[in-house]
């Protein structure tokens, strides 16, 4: 069956009809985890300032609809594959903010036991098989975690997630393709935030969407407005629907940016102020609580207590790993082999 | 022209900026080198100077980053590639093994594939396992393809200048942690032989081989070691392949001890290699101690600062393995 995803932003009808679907309940987390997702980054900058966080972070601030909406879509046995920009995909696929926190402060009681940091936290009983710190390096493994849940045959599907930047390596064509062939449960969300470090995807990528490729691989495509979590979701919804009933691959486009610099050493140099600022006028969470409201979901009083809860939230998981004690030199040599 | 001291990284990039000045066949292409400077700011300005036909931004492709100068070496040009982390020459590793260090024998020297593909190493960052390998020794084990790793701002500039001259594959090794160490530099070009190691400290008690950023740590070692009476050789090889032998054979021959040091794992790293020129050779039967080997534990590199602190050799290591060394205590 030929499926056409639903692309752009979708109606105000079609939304209320999504959100008279989900009830209050779901909505209301939705709102929370994206604001849980900022309080988190927000967190994790102001440590990174105090010294107590070194290395280097990718912060997704401005992104957090994609990350929400599309696992939103997913069932909690379902699993992800996500990436250096990771934070958003882990807590919304229910990690434990106290052990993400305590990975970024380097913590012996981590997901990774203070060996991966930011860049590497994984969360695999919650079904999230790591961020990672190659560009597009998730993009094979999505291949072999696809044939697994078809082997298994319990409907699993999973969700590999990648940047712009990424869907221009090599392993993006052999992903697809192989998914393609043998007919896997995947569904691929690219999070076009416009650039791959300073490189625009205007340059990368010839085509108008990233999206568009599906085509060469028999696979239907989709992009949607990526700052606008109820199109993420119905986009997604419908790639997962596909994975989990007729055991097939899609292509979900989220078109979103990122506020911040690439990383901890960005001048900003290839983009404006401008342009950051317009981005910044569309911010995913605003416009959720501004649709919450008048669809009167919510009071504006309870969004501000959703809001406080969820930035309640990471400074108790701050607080925690500020407790945690650093891993004990003596098991430096641990886990290299099973 | 005068000497002034520069940054290890001001001085690959005034050779990049002098070679493509020279030269209108040399080239850069890598990710992010643009107005971003590359990774680790190398480039920066260079795009300025020479715009985007010769300083070429491109997609998250390592493998095509290597194809192309790889390609591009076949038509007569002197590309120079830059590969973000060293990490990632794995993605490029098929074009730099199978096809650029193979080509001129397998074609029976009918080509030449002269490039030279700049990537930098090493841990020290907090950027964990996939941002820190220093992965030189599996490009030293394939034939037909130089590899150099220098270690000061003057080495940097004279050894990349000879590379973009050189006619084979090179890959230019740099230390990430040495990008912001100054030393003198002459302003005009010149170039130093691949090949040609150096004695970066003289002394008769042992000798430190170091490669990369240990050549640094190593120098400090010495000093330390010197208070206590003991004076360490210290031998930068510099060029890993071609290995200049005979320097490190004649050092070990005037102290009878060996101590190499390097921060990849020990296991299969460029110390085995190192160990055994010295033991092949006829500094064998001056040897009055085995050789020593300190180098990464055979782990991947941790996140946590005092992990990552202790996963490579650091100075106090050097220090110690030296001094035992020294006394025959091993
Ligand atoms: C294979 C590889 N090449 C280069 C890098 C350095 N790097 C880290 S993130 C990044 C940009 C990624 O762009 P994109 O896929 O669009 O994700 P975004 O950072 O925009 O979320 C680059 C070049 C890397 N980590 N891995
Ligand atoms: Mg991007």
């Amino acid at each position: 069956m030929k499926l056409t995803l639903t692309n752009g932003q979708i109606s105000l009808t079609e939304k209320r009809r999504l959100l008279k679907e989900l009830g209050g309940e779901k909505a209301r987390w939705v709102l929370q985890t994206m604001h849980t997702i900022r309080a988190f980054e927000e967190k994790a900058e102001e440590l990174y300032a105090l010294g107590k966080i070194h290395g280097t972070m990718h912060l997704s601030i401005g992104m957090e609809a994609s990350a929400v909406g599309s696992i939103l879509a997913l069932q909690p046995d379902d699993l992800i594959l996500s990436t250096h920009r990771g934070h958003g995909h882990c807590i919304a696929k229910g990690a434990d903010l106290k052990r993400m926190m305590a990975e970024f402060m380097g913590k012996a009681c981590g997901y990774c036991r203070g060996r991966g940091g930011s860049m590497h936290i994984a969360d695999v009983k919650g079904g999230n098989l790591g961020a990672n710190g190659v560009v597009g390096g998730g993009l094979p493994l999505a291949i072999g975690v696809g044939l697994g849940l078809k082997m298994e045959g319990k409907r699993r599907i999973h969700l590999c997630f990648f940047g712009d930047g990424a869907a221009s390596n090599g392993a993006f064509h052999e992903s697809l393709n192989m998914a393609a062939i043998y007919h896997l449960p995947v569904v691929y969300v690219c999070e076009n935030n416009q650039y791959a470090m300073s490189f625009s995807v205007k340059k990368s990528c010839p085509l108008e969407r990233i999206s568009d490729r599906a085509a060469a691989y028999a696979m239907p495509g989709a992009t949607v407005d990526g700052n606008d979590v109820l199109s993420v979701y119905a986009a997604v919804r419908q790639a997962v629907e596909r994975a989990r009933q007729q055991c097939e691959p899609s292509l979900v486009e989220n078109v979103t940016y990122r506020w911040r610099g690439h990383s901890k050493s960005d001048a900003n140099r290839y983009r404006t102020k401008e342009e950051i600022e317009a981005w910044k006028a569309k911010d995913p969470i605003r416009r959720f609580e501004e649709l919450l409201t008048a669809e009167s979901i919510l009071t504006p009083s309870e969004a501000q207590e959703i809001k406080e809860a969820a930035y309640r939230s990471i400074d108790e998981a701050a607080a925690y790993a500020e407790s945690c004690a650093e891993p004990d030199l003596d098991t430096i040599e641990e886990g290299v082999y099973a | 022209m005068s000497t002034r001291d520069i940054t290890y990284s001001e001085a690959i990039r005034e050779a990049l900026r002098q070679e493509m000045q020279r030269d209108p066949r040399v080239f850069l292409i890598g990710e992010d080198i643009g107005v971003y400077g590359g990774g680790f700011g190398v480039t920066l300005g260079l795009i300025d100077e020479f715009g985007p036909e010769r300083v070429i931004d491109t997609p998250i492709s390592e493998l095509g980053i290597a194809g192309a100068i790889t390609g591009a070496a076949l038509t007569g040009m002197r590309p120079v590639g830059e590969i973000m982390f060293m990490d990632f020459v794995t993605l490029a590793s098929e074009a730099l093994v199978n096809q650029a260090a193979k080509i001129r024998f397998m074609f029976g020297g009918e080509a030449t594939v002269p490039f030279v593909l700049r990537t930098p190493m090493g841990s020290g960052t907090g950027a964990a396992a996939q941002h820190s390998q220093s992965l030189e020794n599996w490009f030293v084990h394939i034939p037909g393809i130089k590899v150099i790793a220098p270690t000061t701002p003057y080495d940097a500039k004279g050894l990349l200048i000879a590379a973009i001259r050189d006619d084979n594959p090179v890959l230019f090794i740099e230390s990430k942690l040495l990008y912001k160490t100054k030393g003198p530099v002459p302003e005009e070009p010149y170039t130093l032989p691949i090949g040609s190691a150096e004695v970066k400290r003289q002394g008769k008690d042992l000798s430190i081989i170091a490669v990369g950023v240990m050549v640094k740590r190593s120098l400090e070692a010495a000093e330390k070691l010197a208070q206590e009476g003991i004076q360490a050789e210290v031998i930068d090889p510099r060029t890993l392949k071609p290995l200049d032998k005979e320097t490190i054979i004649q050092s070990v021959i005037k102290t009878g001890k060996a101590l190499i040091v390097h921060e990849a794992a020990k296991t299969g790293g460029y110390g085995g290699e190192l160990a055994a020129v010295i033991a092949e050779s006829q500094a064998f039967d001056y040897l009055e101690a085995p050789i020593v080997r300190l180098a990464g534990r055979d782990m991947p590199i941790p996140y946590n600062r005092t992990l990552e602190y202790h996963t490579v050799p650091q100075v106090e290591n050097i220090v110690e393995a030296a001094r035992k060394l020294a006394r025959l205590e091993v």
